[in-house]
């Protein structure tokens, strides 16, 4: 009796949740006077009712992908990146100075692709690297360092659009000015979707799992990620780690801040990380950190994400839903685990 | 108007917008004093900012709008504290995403009374000193909350170091295993605090959305971050409630002078200046954790004696702990 309640909760528990997670989106719903169905309907529709809206949940999975992959890597070493959404922005300024400096040189644009993917990447990884520099000599919570450099990332792309980098006239919030089509990623016609993006997330998402399931770093990264004293009395360098967690979280982060600049929006806007990187977290959260569900449930997730923006359009709701409802789903499975446990020592 | 009047005005209104975060920073204290670390200020400090909003809207009432407010920030911390305490769960994980799902659960519910009009809390001048020089228009000018936030941080301070209830919070956070043999039940105390603790932070939201930054205007209201900051201020203060209301009134001074020299100052742009007050705080943090660091005691250590003394000792002023047992589940053996 009690073995199948067990087994029962095991497989159950997390359906549970997200049933009780959608339960309270239904109800939050009503509470705004709309019919649940019709708003999940609408959802629906949003995400995949035209070959359009399918590009753009796909436009949305590429970088959520990768920074989710990125922040496998952090979390296994036991580490709360939450310094991410800065590292996506600071990739995406690195991005845009390198096109900047080189749109009018006399190079071939892949070479000048290039060169931005890698100053992309070294500045993602620099911010986060600066995080754990903080957090192993300073002492400072990866957590606080890493909210306070996200707001100097943002002040600082602020100030590059609205400053040295604004359009010819007057800065806007509008971004700036856009680079030549010939120094984007080539996108599927009609769309916004760079075949680009999505190689780069699956490239990702299969490295990271291969480097934390195969590779002696990934094992010494969840060695300090487990108990990083007793990783460190057994002579694995637990501040070293710590460091190449967060440089290859953060290089990530900047490969979506390239994808961010070269494929969706050809120019920086002060809000180019789109909340990927928070988004991010919450995706690594509900899959317990497995890489086997990053692809689908980022998927899913992107889906929330574009599904939203039809309810305003639709049913004069705003699309902050989607962010309720991917929250609802992470807090559903949180507290299903949780009692999930609780049942198992009790039995 | 001469200049005194002005920068008193100005001074004053520092102190008033300082309330909230006063609030918010030392309710969290609290919580985190009793082991718990509640992460979703941010989301609850918007939340409770609209409901404050709508319900006094609703009913005319300033009192049930910031009732309403403490009712969502102590039901957000129930959320932490079910999840972290009973469930075992990361507190940090639930706090997360409730940082993030409640503040868009504000947008979303928030969208009938976006730009509505409402009521707002009136200046309550307490009789006779507010004709105190500087001291009147300073601290006897403000509305009730503002009063209720500098109560809070004297009540705060005798309740944590000056009472036997407050010797158990503590011990609640430091040695929770030597608390209960001491006969604390840790469990109930903790969901205690933290329900309370976040109770405050519910206040804070109501004193921006009624007082500070009167009006709810959805994703422009001007709140997203504000969360943050109180949360890093608890850090800064080092858990002490007089630590954290000089951070947060640095905090709201450095935000007026931002506003105050933006004229003078027409190479950087408006933006910028509202979110540079953010990275100083951390800078301060930063500062106030050098001194525990390991090689910060190596490298004092290669100064000559006189300057070592003086460094040191400021290094010891600036320092804090947090509660040794912040965030552990505690297991009864």
């Amino acid at each position: 009796m009690i073995r199948a309640r067990s087994l029962w909760l095991r497989t159950g528990g997390p359906v549970i949740g997200v049933g009780v997670a959608v339960l309270a989106a239904a109800g939050l719903l009503l509470l705004a006077g709309a019919s649940p169905l019709e708003a999940f309907r609408q959802m629906g529709l949003g995400a995949f009712g035209s070959v359009n809206r399918l590009a753009d949940v796909l436009v949305v999975w590429g970088p959520l992908v990768l920074v989710t992959a990125g922040l496998l890597v952090t979390f296994a070493a036991g580490l709360w990146n939450i310094g991410i959404e800065g590292q996506i922005v600071m990739g995406a300024i690195g991005v845009t100075g390198v096109l900047r400096l080189l749109q009018d040189a006399p190079l071939p644009p892949w070479l000048v692709l290039s060169i931005a993917l890698a100053a992309g990447m070294t500045a993602g990884a620099a911010w986060a690297v600066l995080a754990g520099l903080l957090k192993t000599i300073g002492g400072v919570n990866e957590i606080f360092g890493g909210l306070g450099l996200n707001f100097i990332a943002s002040a600082l792309i602020l100030w590059l659009i609205f400053g040295p980098w604004k359009r010819p006239g007057i800065g806007s919030m509008s971004g700036t000015e856009p680079f030549p089509e010939s120094l984007g990623l080539p996108t599927l016609a009609g769309t916004r979707l760079s075949l680009w993006s999505l190689a780069l997330g699956l490239a990702a998402v299969g490295a990271i799992a291969l480097l934390l399931s195969r590779s002696a770093l990934g094992l010494r990264l969840r060695a300090v990620g487990l108990n990083a004293r007793a990783a460190f009395l057994l002579g694995v360098p637990t501040w070293r780690n710590l460091l190449v967690a967060f440089g290859l979280c953060g290089a990530l982060a900047g490969l979506a801040g390239f994808v961010q600049v070269t494929a969706v929006y050809h120019r920086l806007i002060p809000s180019i990380s789109s909340g990927y990187g928070f988004l991010g977290l919450l995706v690594a959260l509900i899959i317990r950190y497995r890489a086997v569900w990053v692809v689908p449930v980022a998927a899913f997730f992107a889906a929330i994400t574009i599904g939203g923006i039809q309810l305003p359009i639709a049913l004069q709701l705003d699309s902050s839903l989607s962010g309720v409802l991917q929250g609802l789903l992470v807090l559903g499975v949180l507290f299903s685990d949780g009692l999930r446990h609780r049942a198992a020592a009790r039995s | 108007m001469d200049w005194t009047a002005i920068l008193l005005t100005g001074l004053a209104g520092v102190l008033a917008t300082a309330g909230p975060l006063v609030m918010a920073a030392i309710g969290e204290a609290l919580s985190e004093r009793a082991g718990v670390v509640n992460l979703s200020l941010n989301g609850t400090l918007i939340l409770s900012a609209m409901t404050g909003f709508a319900v006094a809207v609703a009913t005319g009432s300033l009192a049930a709008g910031f009732l309403g407010g403490a009712v969502v920030g102590a039901a957000a911390a129930l959320l932490v504290a079910v999840a972290g305490i009973t469930l075992r769960q990361s507190q940090v994980a639930v706090g997360f995403v409730l940082a993030l799902t409640l503040k868009d659960l504000a947008y979303f519910l928030g969208t009938p009374v976006m730009g509505a009009a409402g009521p707002r809390l009136d200046v309550l001048p307490v009789p006779l000193l507010e004709r105190l020089p500087v001291v009147g228009p300073l601290l006897f000018r403000q509305d009730v909350m503002t009063y209720a936030s500098f109560l809070l941080i004297a009540a705060a301070w005798v309740w944590i170091y000056r009472t036997r209830p407050g010797l158990t919070l503590r011990g609640l956070g430091e040695q929770p295993a030597a608390a209960f043999v001491r006969g604390a039940d840790v469990t109930r105390l903790r969901y205690l605090y933290t329900v309370a603790g976040g109770a405050l932070v519910g206040l804070a939201g109501p004193m921006y959305s009624l007082s500070v930054k009167a009006g709810w205007k959805g994703t422009i209201s001007g709140l997203d971050g504000l969360g943050w900051i109180a949360l890093a201020l608890t850090i800064f203060g080092g858990w002490h409630p007089l630590r954290i209301a000089a951070g947060a009134y640095l905090f709201a001074f450095l935000q007026w002078l931002g506003v105050v020299l933006q004229p003078f100052l027409p190479g950087i742009p408006s933006q910028v200046l509202q979110v540079a007050p953010f990275p100083f705080m951390i800078l301060t943090l930063v500062l106030v954790n050098v001194g525990q660091a390991e090689w910060t005691g190596r490298l004092l250590a290669l100064l000559p004696e006189g300057g070592r003394r003086r460094l040191a000792g400021l290094l010891r002023l600036l320092r804090a702990n947090p509660p040794a047992a912040l965030g552990q589940t505690f297991e009864r053996e």
